[in-house]
């Protein structure tokens, strides 16, 4: 890491020496970050000896489905419960004022409604053809259950101190559970994760963001270096982290949800405009899900991309929403569960789900019309019409069918990259403390580094950025879910006594 | 059954005249008091990560302030004098509040006080007292 930064300075020493040479400042640090991320990136996405499949994917996937099957499809039998608890029609009015259910779930999802929602599906789409839509749901709605999982265990384990603050997640959950249950090696997965999940905070939720705002931004300004948006983003990420400007963030928080509601309101009058293209669009789905239409690496190749983007999207398994569900304050960690549960269904099965169907409509992914087989570039990628991946394809998207809406995804880019970072420089925060001990000087530190790596991500190119961020978070998930493998008796315990309770008219409703 | 006036105060003036009427009404009739501050709040709004951590700390701290500096200044005044007064801070969307409080007490009737703004804001949002007017489930007086 000091590495890195050494780079980094001798990279701006270089700036000092004449802004001409700014390009290269860019070509130097993406060099240097593909040349240090490289071998980590390799290892996460290694494929199953014998295989073409990535043995994280498995990983997350198998996961998905364990939790599923072991809380008996939790995420169909209580969401209608779940959305009674976000409305609050089961908080006591004497605990007004605290966290609401409401305001958890929207924290966490402004964490994950981001740019995987926009970009990543744009990606995911022009590797993985339509098909790897189908995979995407698929993983949404298993992933609900993971997520149910880990929520849980983040309230019920979080640390509560005297001021009245909380810290929760994994890094907690881990230690404190397997201590309880008189597991060994708690808290050796827990400083594994709370290191992959500083590197997540500053690979998934901050470069990557930074990254497609710049994109975002030179789209629209024209073609300029990538440090000048990672200076500026920096500054404002600053502000609010360490300046204590809570206004910026208040508005964002605020803003954000609007954005969501407005981009898949776009989203439907699209599909309106084209209703006789819904049909043949989810025949695309269905049918590239286990052919492939030509793809690389066919139906496989279609499942990896789906569910690789599902995953980096709604974080389900991965570890990161328990840090933001732990803060809420209930006598039932179970109700934190049901609410996150909702989570991977508006972020994927929802929002994403949206810009897929978007983008296969308004054809850009390019079929040889003879054999109805995608176009593939050289890169192994779908030649798309527009030309364009990540954002730009989103973008073009969108805007065949509602040209002023480019302008509106730009600012949406903006803010939801914002927010996100935001979000993620906190549970990178509560790591890196859980790592170095409470304390000013060592939030300062974090704080600092989070800031320089904003500029570092909108100055490399989008590949290395988006395996780096991927392997980061995909890495959280390694440990986050060995930690609920061994933990989920304690969940089915939770689960069982609260839906006897309810059952029987002990829980009861306020509204 | 004796009666009970809630009186809704907010720190301001308007609030002491309110307590001032109906603690006389309220000697008058053998009545006692409940006198309820709001903290304007919703669980729909949207917070940071960090807000939320520090919500129920937060919390404590606002409960604490409005104690000092609106309830206990005003109960100190009439402590004393006959009349029982209880006190309540809650949080919540403030006229709806102070009508879910009076159900749940079963208060005789609301009083509450009047800024007297007549700007452009409360015609917009409206005011407190004028809502209190139309939507309070008891007899309703306000003191100017």
């Amino acid at each position: 890491m000091t590495r890195f930064i050494t780079h980094l300075l001798a990279a701006f020493a270089i700036f000092a020496a004449g802004s001409a040479r700014a390009q290269s400042i860019d070509e130097t640090v993406n060099e240097i970050f593909a040349a240090s991320t490289g071998w980590f990136v390799s290892f996460i996405f290694a494929p199953i000896p014998g295989t073409g499949f990535a043995w994280i994917v498995a990983w997350l996937v198998i996961a998905a489905s364990v939790f599923t099957l072991y809380f008996g499809f939790i995420q169909f039998r209580v969401w209608r419960h779940s959305i009674q608890l976000v409305s609050g029609k089961y908080s006591d009015p004497n605990d007004a004022g605290e966290v609401s259910h409401f305001q958890a779930l929207a924290t966490a999802l402004s964490g994950t409604v981001g740019l995987g929602n926009i970009a990543g599906v744009a990606v995911a789409v022009t590797i993985g053809g339509a098909g790897a839509t189908f995979w995407m749901i698929l993983a949404g709605l298993l992933g609900m259950a993971s997520k149910f999982t880990e929520c849980t265990l983040g309230v019920k384990y979080r640390n509560e101190y005297p001021d009245g603050t909380v810290s929760g997640g994994p890094m907690y959950y881990i230690t404190k559970g397997f201590a309880e249950r008189g597991l060994p090696g708690g808290k050796i997965l827990a400083v594994m994760f709370a290191i992959f999940c500083v590197l997540g905070s500053l690979g998934g939720g901050n470069m990557f963001q930074a990254n497609q705002a710049h994109q975002q931004l030179a789209s629209v300004l024209g073609q300029y270096p990538g440090w000048i948006t990672g200076v500026i983003f920096a500054a404002i990420v600053f502000a609010v982290i360490i300046g204590g400007l809570k206004s910026i963030a208040r508005v964002t928080e605020r803003v954000v949800p609007l954005m969501g509601v407005l981009y898949v309101g776009a989203a439907l009058i699209i599909l309106v405009m084209n209703y006789d293209m819904i049909g043949w669009a989810f025949g695309q789905i269905i049918n590239g899900a286990f052919t492939g239409n030509g793809i690389v690496g066919g139906m496989i190749g279609a499942l990896i991309q789906g569910f690789r983007r599902a995953a980096f999207s709604n974080e389900a398994g991965v570890g990161s929403a328990a840090i933001a569900h732990s803060a809420v304050r209930t006598k039932e960690p179970i109700t934190e569960g049901f609410v996150s549960l909702l989570e991977p269904f508006i972020d994927t099965v929802l929002i994403c789900t949206m810009t897929a169907l978007v983008i296969i409509i308004t054809g850009q992914l390019t079929t040889d019309a003879a054999t109805g087989l995608y176009i593939l570039g050289e890169n192994g990628q779908i030649v798309t019409a527009s030309g364009t991946t990540g954002v730009g394809l989103t973008s073009a998207a969108f805007g065949s069918a509602l040209p002023w809406f480019p302008y509106v995804l730009v600012i949406a880019v903006l803010l939801f990259a914002f927010s996100t970072m935001i979000s993620w420089s906190y549970y990178g925060l509560k790591a890196w403390t859980y790592l170095f001990g409470e304390g000013k000087n060592q939030e300062i530190s974090f704080k600092v580094m989070f800031c320089v790596f904003v500029v570092i991500g909108a100055a490399a190119s989008l590949d290395p950025v988006i395996d780096f961020s991927d392997a980061a978070i995909f890495a959280m998930a390694v440990v986050n879910i060995i930690g609920l493998y061994f933990l989920m008796p304690v969940v089915k315990r939770e689960l069982n006594s609260y839906l006897a309770r309810l059952e029987s008219g002990e829980i009861k409703r306020f509204k | 059954m004796p009666g009970k006036i809630l009186v809704a105060v907010d720190g301001s003036d308007a609030g002491a005249r309110a307590l001032a009427f109906a603690h006389s009404r309220a000697k008058r009739e053998g009545w006692s008091l409940m006198l309820v501050h709001v903290l304007e709040w919703s669980p729909y709004t949207f917070l940071t990560a960090e807000e939320l951590e520090e919500r129920h700390a937060r919390r404590k701290q606002e409960l604490a302030r409005a104690e000092a500096a609106i309830i206990s200044p005003l109960v100190a005044a009439y402590q004393g004098q006959g009349v029982e007064i209880e006190t309540a801070i809650k949080y919540g969307h403030v006229t709806e509040t102070i009508c879910d409080v009076a159900t749940e007490i079963r208060a005789s009737e609301i009083v509450t006080g009047r800024t007297g703004n007549s700007g452009v804001m409360s015609r917009v949002f409206g005011s407190v007292a004028g809502t209190l007017a139309q939507i309070a489930p008891v007899p309703c007086t306000i003191v100017p």
